[in-house]
């Protein structure tokens, strides 16, 4: 696997092209295409998990000249996620976007926002993340706007020109940093900025990232694009958009900065954790009153990331004993796993009563379990695994994280994330009602549940769900735990340098 | 020093352009704007008093790129953030052909069907 | 070069036959000098985007000049969107044949003497298919943003209107 590293930019990529290319001759190929790409690389994804540690250099360029690709416990659990997912949207799109136009290119732009993750969390130079940032968010871009109606482009534009401001504020970070450091690889950065020291310029560019990929990551302040871009899209690209790109782009750039690049530090620690509680709090709010279903889902969304800054931010504190961080930092990214896991369950489930009921209006369905059985039993796993109720895997790591803060002594914001999960529950309650139980209306007595090719991908989410909540000791422990040493261990991520 | 700061004061000029204007196709220029001060201040990132273009041309000595050389690594990512920008400002200018073609209006405060 | 006198001749498409003229001269200049940049990219100041570029603004004064019949006859949409997949085709494959060398994009090829036109290994044909990509996507954005967006026309009108109820 090693040696052919790179496949996880260059399989999307191309086959995004071939796609485009065999399409013009024969329509019909291009579900097979994009499995073909996914499948493969959600098989070579998993196959990672078993990698130790490595980097890569792209062309044999020895590091701090050339770009480097590096491999950690982090890297590996993103790329599980956002291939996995990937898969099971795209199995689901197969039928889903039957209902729009030109199929063939949507799959060319999903292949590319794919390439574009993948080269995100997989890329160890400051440049090449900025890149493929882009390539994922135009790609993006152009998918929110993919059904051509009013609201989807306006919904993309704004999220266009936010985006826009963002990308713009990271070019500026790197382009700040390089002017100090001289040099644009991660791990040289990693050297080079302690010997640097703390200064006004440095204070500067941590503003920036943290503006930047927090507007990505749609923390609150910078929030305004998310609860539009995501109703708006194509329910599989919902899901992409809330269970990987928002985790892919934002958090997973800001931990991987934060943590191994600048190291801990008190104030990005305080503002990331203010950050965090103020999403959570805003996010929640917002959402008990919304009647559109997916609208909802995107205010909990932001909500449910305020969880994952915190935890990060408890992580990078460097004034709590280290155990404590650790467990913080755990309980955050065991929780954007899960959160990958649900939402994009959660999302589909939406996009699976709208493509039968042609409504997203949830006080407009009901009683729809007697209809559509499947759908709806998942989407009660999945709101159930959301709103914290044990078994099920959002439960284990919100106990996690409000556990550290408890302990930790910030017991407002360990108060505030108990309240959160508790809102978050009546408003999944209130959903379940609304949506799956109670009465049928007369128009929906008649319809079926959706085809196999939806079915699959959202009962599989939802077995996930139970399963990482079950198995939680077993299995995703060591999976988590991978990602949270790599995060905290500076001096590996130096090492990739001299490999 | 004065240069910097006049790439900085061309890119507040950009998001005020952004923020204020209600006309998308400013809008849109006000994104251009940013970008390109971004840009300007990659290229001054590298600039070095006296400097000559890095390039090794016939009857040169290398060590004389060494000695004057500036860096070409920023204008290399400034070639590579140009052809970004033509990517997302041709995306941005087709989204705004397809929402004039759907409201009839360029003016940002009458797009506002979504909103709460 | 009838076709082009008839072309010249014509009143009705493009604009008058002073522009048409001049441009018919200009048209081999253009292209010759893209093609010199996107060839000479790994020597001189230049590479695959100028030149593409270059090329690409050869094909929109054409447009220009002559009015779309012209230049679709001799480069059509549908001509433009292959040559852009295949040419990111061509660009990847380079990078997958550095794989016989142990990474991927590892320039596998010899460098060649200095200065000379065959040297630098993959990178000028890195820069051939930048180019060609180039090229043919700029052209294709053009293309997309006037004469087939069916709505542009359909603007104008709107805006005239709009105008004269002022």
């Amino acid at each position: 696997m090693q040696a052919y590293f790179p496949l996880f930019t260059a399989i999307p990529l191309a086959m995004a092209f071939i796609n485009l290319l065999v399409t013009k001759v024969n329509k019909k190929v291009t579900d097979f295409l994009a499995f073909l790409a996914m499948a493969s690389l959600a098989s070579m994804a998993v196959m990672m998990l078993f990698e130790s540690p490595f980097s890569y250099q792209v062309g044999g360029w020895a590091p701090p000249i050339g770009i480097l690709l590096v491999s950690d416990g982090l890297s590996s659990v993103m790329l599980v996620i956002i291939n996995v997912i990937g898969l099971l949207s795209m199995i689901y799109s197969t039928k889903y976007m039957t209902t729009y136009t030109a199929k063939p290119k949507f799959y060319t732009l999903f292949l590319l926002m794919i390439a574009g993750m993948n080269g995100v969390v997989i890329t160890g130079d400051m440049f090449n993340l900025y890149v493929f940032l882009e390539i994922a968010s135009i790609a993006s871009y152009a998918l929110v706007g993919f059904g051509c109606e009013k609201d989807e482009l306006e919904a993309s534009f704004k999220y266009l020109i936010l985006g826009g401001v963002a990308s713009t504020a990271v070019l500026f970070g790197i382009a700040f940093l390089y002017s100090m450091t001289g040099t644009l690889n991660m791990p040289d950065l990693a050297v080079k900025i302690p010997e640097i020291g703390h200064n006004h310029a440095m204070g500067f560019v941590m503003a920036l990232f943290i503006m930047g990929f927090g507007l990505k990551a749609s923390s609150v302040p910078f929030h305004a694009w998310l609860p539009d871009a995501h109703p708006s899209a194509p329910a599989p690209i919902s899901a992409m958009l809330s269970g990987v790109l928002i985790k892919a782009l934002g958090i997973y750039a800001i931990a991987r900065i934060m943590f191994n690049i600048f190291g801990s530090d008190t104030m990005v620690s305080s503002i990331l954790m203010f950050l965090g509680a103020l999403s959570m709090l805003v996010g929640v709010f917002l959402a008990v009153g919304q009647h559109d279903f997916k609208r909802m889902l995107a205010y909990h969304s932001i909500s449910q990331m305020g969880y994952v800054m915190m935890g990060l931010g408890l992580g990078l504190n460097p004034n709590v004993p280290p155990a404590l961080a650790a467990l913080a930092l755990f309980g955050g990214l065991f929780h954007m796993v899960n959160h990958a896991v649900f939402k994009s369950c959660l999302f589909l489930c939406a996009g699976a009563f709208e493509y039968r009921t042609g409504t997203k209006d949830k006080t407009e369905m009901g009683g729809l379990i007697r209809r559509m059985p499947f759908t709806s039993a998942t989407c009660s796993i999945a709101s159930l695994s959301i709103s914290g109720v044990p078994p099920f895997n959002g439960f284990w790591s919100k106990l996690i994280i409000i556990v550290a803060f408890m302990k930790a002594g910030y017991t407002v914001y360990g108060i505030l994330a108990i309240l959160v999960a508790f809102m978050t529950m009546i408003s999944f309650i209130r959903l379940q009602m609304n949506v799956i139980f109670g009465k049928l209306p007369e128009k929906f007595a008649k319809i079926k549940e959706v085809p196999f090719a939806m079915v699959l991908p959202l009962v599989i989410l939802a077995t996930l769900c139970l399963a990482i909540g079950v198995f939680y000791p077993l299995v995703d422990q060591n999976l988590i735990e991978a990602a949270k040493d790599a995060l905290l261990d500076k001096a590996q991520y130096i090492s990739f340098l001299g490999r | 020093m004065i240069l910097y700061f006049l790439a900085l004061v061309l890119f507040v000029m950009g998001l005020y352009c952004l923020v204020a204007k209600k006309n998308i196709i400013k809008k849109i220029i006000g994104i251009v704007i940013t970008e390109y001060s971004i840009n300007l201040f990659l290229v001054l990132v590298g600039w070095r008093k006296g400097g000559i273009a890095p390039i090794l041309l016939k009857g040169m000595q290398k060590s004389e790129i060494v000695e004057k050389g500036v860096d070409p690594l920023p204008q290399a990512l400034v070639l590579t953030s140009i052809v970004i920008g033509l990517g997302v400002l041709a995306l941005m200018v087709s989204i705004c052909l397809r929402l004039y073609e759907k409201y009839k209006t360029f003016d940002m405060s009458e797009i506002n069907r979504l909103r709460g | 070069m009838d076709k082009m006198e008839k072309y010249i001749r014509d009143g009705k498409s493009g604009m008058t036959p002073i522009v048409k003229t001049v441009v018919r001269f200009v048209m081999g200049i253009i292209f010759i000098f893209g093609a010199y940049v996107v060839l000479y990219g790994h020597l001189t100041p230049g590479g695959g985007f100028a030149g593409g570029v270059i090329l690409a603004c050869g094909f929109i004064i054409l447009t220009l000049a002559f009015g779309k019949g012209l230049a679709l006859s001799k480069f059509s949409d549908k001509w433009a969107s292959i040559i852009d997949n295949s040419a990111a085709l061509i660009f990847l494959t380079i990078g997958f044949i550095g794989f016989s060398g142990g990474y991927f994009f590892m320039n596998i090829l010899g460098k060649g003497k200095e200065f000379a036109l065959f040297s630098a290994g993959t990178i000028p044909l890195c820069n051939i298919a930048i180019g060609l990509k180039v090229t043919a996507s700029v052209f294709a954005v053009f293309l997309t943003l006037s004469i087939f967006g069916r709505f542009v026309s359909k603007l104008v009108d709107d805006y005239e209107d709009d105008t004269e109820k002022e």
